[in-house]
């Protein structure tokens, strides 16, 4: 409890002056009340990251917070993947056999695991029908990580009767809302300042980093961090920056993940390095999934960095740009737009060549660059850490539960 | 002085967003979920800028203005918009007739119904705003400056809009207890005549700290 309640205070001089104070105001209404997270899987993923980091907080608010895991076999987890990408809208084969699948695994589950909190959240739709479950008096929240706003019909009305159910959703957009009866409250991810994807760096550590991946100081670095996925348009950044590269002396890197498990991702990888060719400022890195501090240092190196998605859920890459006082460019899409406000914390652009545009202007605007990056900080500072993603669970659990 | 004596205490608040699962992709339908619109959908529409962007001075002060102008490129409607105050003695009903007015003479001057074409529709939301004590008491104007440097931002919102309009009390509450417990009456009209719209909230601290300070030397 002790380690706990340290864990938050270390937040306290990184969040806005009385964030820590006002944390702990709000939990003393929630005092003696029990919570429990249930999702699909404790490692990998953005939902599991996020309840590594959301937990120890809780906690040190002295509230009692479990977190328990469905289980499935593979059938299970073919439905939910296949759940998954029809929510987001691809078509998608579901056999009756799925479906049956799917509820028996969530039946046993319900038998096996922890429910009994008086507020129950749970994550994404996997875990959705555990709502069977739910006892009088407790609260039960489902929160709705992915874009469901053009959901394959069939797969949609299936789970809308199991949402329904719920006392509370929660979604990341407000586009990702649907015509439902229960209130939908809209709350914005977050990224963990003291993370190693976030935590400060010496000067130091950022040079040896970048001397390690092969990357050059000597000029101004535009950088694109995200997975090698269409919907990133990585080959769309390299034209951006061959606009660029007419006018302004600078290279280009593109930070992706590791694609060995993923053969869209490879082929995507390929297509990216095949389009850089033989140019030696472009460098196209496949970083494996724990190189957090190369991504830091990266984002600390990089004059510009772009988020130049065609297609985006909320985009939190742009945040981490943003909490290292970077100017950043990103797509008009999804949550980025709720990220960047244009010309004040960022610019969102529609084009290659309005990408290309905005690089040459900050490039050649250092002041702009800097008062711009100085405003995005404080804005994420404000809106995108996880002390206001802890503040607004907090006012969302007073306001429902019933005392 | 009318003869009430109590210290001014300041309430910190939060605000809880509530998706409404409505949207207009144009401006006939705007017009038309905002005669529908929970009222408490209104307000949030017309102030919640302010709780995002304590930093920030956005092109106009309203969600429907930024929207016409920045996604639907119809300068003339968002300018009029931007323009509606909700400030004297209207209350959130009148403002909401007064939105409905402006869009629905625009409409009759355009031959094509602005529309989202590939840009996002408006969302309609409301908020819930929980107030909290931060234990912070004040007893005169000197300790009512040197907490305004301290408070929360999200204070100064909570004791200029909430009070004002979601509450009611149709008077800011710093100028209702200048006034009212310090016979303060000048520096109350002075705090009520600020045009608070024209300023994020840390540029609304900063102006009413040198309203405060001012009337300090003049006492």
């Amino acid at each position: 409890m002790e380690e706990n309640k340290n864990t938050l205070e270390l937040y306290r001089d990184i969040a806005p002056k009385g964030t820590v104070d006002l944390l702990y105001k709000l939990s003393e209404g929630l005092k003696g009340i029990s919570l429990v997270h249930v999702n699909s899987t404790r490692l990998g993923g953005g939902v599991a990251e996020m309840l590594q980091q959301l937990i120890p907080i809780f906690e040190s608010l002295g509230i009692s917070t479990g977190w328990e895991v469905v289980q499935g076999n593979d059938m299970f987890y073919k439905a939910t993947k296949s759940f998954h990408n029809a929510l987001q809208g691809q078509r998608q084969e579901i056999t009756p056999q799925m479906y049956e699948e799917y509820l028996m695994v969530n039946k046993e589950n319900a038998n096996n695991i922890h429910l009994d909190s008086d507020i129950v959240v749970i994550h994404d739709p996997q875990p959705l029908p555990l709502i069977l479950k739910k006892n009088q008096g407790s609260t039960w929240i489902w929160r709705c990580h992915i874009d469901i706003s053009r959901p394959q019909r069939k797969v949609w009305s299936f789970l809308k009767d199991f949402v329904s159910l719920y006392d509370g959703a929660i979604f990341s957009l407000p586009s990702f809302a649907k015509n439902l009866a229960i209130p939908q409250i809209l709350i914005y991810p977050s990224i963990d300042p003291l993370s190693d994807k976030n935590k400060e760096l010496t000067q130091e550590d950022i040079d040896t980093r970048l001397e390690k991946i092969g990357i050059p100081k000597d000029r101004p670095i535009i950088l694109q961090v995200s997975r090698f996925d269409r919907f990133k348009d990585p080959l769309g950044v390299i034209d951006a920056y061959r606009m660029v590269k007419k006018y302004n002396d600078c290279c280009l890197v593109l930070a992706g993940g590791s694609a060995a498990d993923d053969p869209e991702g490879l082929q995507i990888l390929n297509e990216v390095k095949q389009s850089a060719g033989k140019d030696k400022d472009i460098f196209v890195l496949d970083l494996s999934p724990d190189s957090h501090l190369d991504i830091n240092a990266l984002q600390r190196a990089a004059t510009v960095v772009l988020q130049k998605s065609v297609k985006e859920g909320f985009g939190l890459t742009v945040a981490e740009a943003m909490w290292k006082g970077k100017p950043v460019i990103g797509g008009a899409v999804g949550g980025i737009t709720a990220q960047l406000v244009y010309g004040a914390t960022g610019f969102t652009v529609n084009s290659i060549e309005g990408c290309a545009y905005r690089i040459r202007y900050l490039l050649n605007n250092p002041i702009v660059s800097a008062r711009i990056g100085k405003q995005a900080k404080e804005f994420t500072r404000r809106n995108f850490l996880i002390t206001r993603h802890i503040s607004d669970y907090l006012a969302l659990m007073i306001s429902m539960i019933k005392f | 002085m009318n003869g009430k004596m109590y210290n001014f205490r300041f309430s910190d608040c939060i605000e809880i967003k509530e998706l409404l699962g409505i949207k207009a992709d144009d401006e006939l339908k705007l017009m038309e979920f905002i005669e529908e619109v929970p009222i408490d959908s209104i307000y949030y529409h017309m102030h919640s800028y302010f709780l995002r962007h304590f930093y920030i001075v956005g092109p106009y002060p309203n969600d429907f203005a930024n929207w016409v102008v920045i996604q639907l490129r119809d300068r003339v409607l968002g300018e009029k918009l931007a323009a509606i105050t909700p400030w004297g003695s209207k209350n959130l009903e009148d403002i909401r007739e007064e939105l409905i007015d402006i869009i629905d003479n625009h409409l009759s001057t355009v031959r094509t119904v602005p529309f989202a074409i590939s840009a996002p529709p408006f969302f309609f939301m409301k908020s819930k705003i929980i107030e909290f004590d931060t234990g912070l008491e004040v007893a005169d104007l000197k300790e009512f400056i040197e907490a305004l440097k301290v408070v929360d931002a999200s204070a100064i919102y909570n004791h200029i809009f909430e009070s004002r309009l979601r509450v009611k009390k149709g008077r800011t509450d710093f100028s209702i207890w200048f006034d009212e417990v310090l016979g303060l009456k000048k520096l109350a009209d002075e705090i009520e005549n600020i045009d608070s719209y024209m300023y994020g909230l840390e540029g609304l601290r900063e102006k009413i700290l040198s309203l405060c300070l001012k009337a300090l030397d003049d006492k």
